[in-house]
């Protein structure tokens, strides 16, 4: 049945106007936490952190790819799968058009295959500016794709999480994802393929509580958000404050579920290292 | 006697009428049974309209009904020899999630279920159904047990989600959720999840990823609460009636989408009305789903389960 409403989109693929991926934001910014106003054009150069805090800004999915993947080496598959809207909720089909303009993406997940320092991948990268992340249907059968592509072409995968969680408007399908997902990973791990999840701000809810707590190998960029329940609603649930840098990566490292954090600046050469480990034959 | 929700009310109405004749009746030696069976036969006729025409959000309060029978309850019915086991052997054991070894029809199998309480004191020391990693590792081992002596496993859903607490995060609740899904996705004996009360988020998935789906009549599942979706998504917590709606949860929506397999019939009025007569419905159904499943190869058991959630997803116009 998935099959046969994901091959009618097909048909009515969309190209994503790749022009508004780097929609201008003037020439200056402001650090979201020690408010230094920084150049944009410095800002890309040091992988968007700033000079002066070390914060890791949000990332697009392009600005990812082009950061991590060799030069012209990355490939998108299933660019064109639509998003759907299964109740077909009024609100939802508004926030769909709205995340499409604000992020220039079809969905909050971008695949594809490509290489890192010649090392031939496949790589998910979620977008945190296609609503906040989130994993619906077509975002699972993204990342279920690109788990079996790994397998049926015997490549490592590298999966970049970025989300709220599970999208809400597609309800019980949205849950479903997280068994999906973590079925096709549980084949892959069986197939003896190489998986390392990397948590990035922020990684909550279903994502975190499937495919992305799942790699062999777990990293996160520096104080990420991560966990399962978002820190309100924890506080308000528990009516107090809850301590300075709790869920971030360096807490997650502390209490043993993150295998290394990992600067921005050090992110492709240290996939490549991991990679090059898990090469077969002559290194 | 149980609660008695806004909507039953015509149906409470009735037989307050009814147990009044009979007193009157009995009182003044005047035989009124004519008038009682019509009153008697009307109120059955009440209860099956209502009840036949519920909104989502009267399922969610029947859902949630104090009395519903809870996990252990229905332990109690369709499991004989239970002997429950306790902890993850990592840090400790939770009480929100119960699990042990009994004979269902004779046949060994290992029951896990999320407990809710009856009332504040039991909800208090069950953290309302709400399980910690601990809740979620010690499913996993007694999964892996069940595997281990070829046992299929039964879970019972009945939570509003995974806790939201500090402990909870700091011993990694969301890797305890992933890990037992993983569990499940490759466990070599049948799954069988039967959604009893609520389920909801990744909390009521991490003991749910069975080969079969099955949800009572009244029950309710989905990615979250009507509460939190309308909190979150209207910033306005007063609208869970119309959240309840709008994303799905009743057990025949679940069914439609192709996620539960087979909706288990409550008697009339909820399973709290007869609680025995439930179980009974559920012994059935769980009786014949676990027949269906033993004739497969551990092999063809996998598959099918792979396929099963491979397929979720939308349905074409
Ligand atoms: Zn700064």
């Amino acid at each position: 049945m998935v099959l046969e409403a994901f091959r009618k989109q097909k048909q009515t693929t969309v190209q994503p106007d790749t022009e508004n991926r780097d929609i201008p934001d003037g020439i200056w910014i402001k650090c979201s936490r020690c408010e230094e106003i920084l150049l944009n054009k410095d800002l890309d150069k040091n992988y968007k952190v700033c000079h002066k805090c070390g914060f890791h800004f949000r990332l697009k999915a392009a600005e990812r790819i082009k950061m991590i993947l060799d030069e012209g080496s990355f490939r998108e598959i299933d660019a064109g799968i639509l998003p759907v809207n299964p109740f077909k909720l009024a609100d939802y089909e508004r926030k769909l058009r709205e995340a499409r303009d604000k992020s220039g993406l079809n969905e909050a997940v971008v695949a594809g295959e490509g290489s890192i320092e010649g090392v031939p991948v496949i790589t998910a990268i979620m977008d945190t500016n296609f609503m906040m992340g989130s994993m619906g249907t077509v975002v699972g059968e993204k990342i279920t794709r690109a788990i079996e592509a790994a397998a049926a072409q015997k490549k490592p995968l590298i999966i970049f999480a970025a989300s709220g969680g599970a999208r809400m408007q597609e309800g019980i399908l949205s849950l479903m994802q997280l068994a999906k997902t973590v079925e096709a990973l549980a084949r892959l791990s069986e197939a003896g393929q190489l998986y390392i999840s990397v948590l990035t701000d922020p990684t909550t809810g279903g994502v975190s509580a499937s495919f992305a707590a799942l790699g062999d190998i777990i990293l996160a960029e520096p104080e990420a958000m991560i966990g399962f329940t978002g820190p309100r609603v924890i506080e308000q649930t528990i009516r107090q404050k809850l301590p300075e840098g709790f869920q971030r990566a360096e807490f997650f490292e502390q209490h043993g579920f993150v295998d290394k954090i990992v600067p921005r600046s050090q992110m492709k050469e240290t996939l490549a290292k991991l990679l090059k480990l898990h090469l077969q034959g002559e290194q | 006697m149980a609660a008695i929700l806004e909507f039953e009310k015509p149906i409470q109405e009735l037989e307050n009428k009814i147990s009044e004749l009979r007193t009157f009746s009995k009182e003044k030696g005047i035989d009124l049974s004519n008038e009682i069976a019509i009153l008697e036969k009307r109120a059955v006729e009440v209860r099956e309209l209502i009840y036949s025409n519920l909104t989502a959000w009267q399922h969610v309060l029947i859902a949630r009904h104090p009395e519903r029978p809870n996990t252990s309850d229905y332990i109690n019915y369709l499991f004989q020899d239970f002997i429950e086991m306790h902890g993850d052997r990592y840090y400790g054991d939770d009480p929100a999630v119960i699990g042990g070894i009994g004979r269902f029809n004779g046949r060994p199998v290992t029951v896990i279920g999320q407990l809710k309480g009856k009332d504040t004191k039991e909800n208090l020391a069950r953290n309302f159904g709400m399980a910690h990693p601990e809740g979620y590792r010690k499913a996993m081992r007694l999964m892996k047990q069940a595997e281990k002596f070829n046992r299929p496993v039964v879970c019972f859903i009945d939570t509003p989600g995974a806790y939201p607490g500090i402990g909870a995060e700091e011993r990694g609740q969301f890797e305890a959720i992933a890990r037992s899904i993983l569990i499940m996705a490759t466990l070599k004996v049948p799954i069988i999840a039967v959604v009893i009360g609520e389920g909801f988020s990744g909390g009521a998935l991490g003991i749910g990823v069975g080969d079969r789906i099955l949800m009572q009549e009244h029950s309710i599942y989905s990615v979250i609460t009507p509460e939190g979706y309308a909190s979150i998504l209207w910033k306005d917590s007063t609208r869970n009636r119309e959240a309840a709606e709008t994303i799905r949860i009743v057990a025949r929506d679940i069914q439609k989408l192709g996620v539960a397999d087979k909706i288990v019939p409550e008697p009339v009025g909820g399973a709290h009305r007869d609680p025995a007569a439930a179980a009974g419905f559920l012994g059935e159904a769980i009786a014949e789903t676990m027949e269906e499943l033993l004739e497969l190869a551990p092999e063809a058991l996998l598959a099918r389960r792979y396929e099963k959630y491979r397929s979720i997803g939308n349905l074409a116009d």
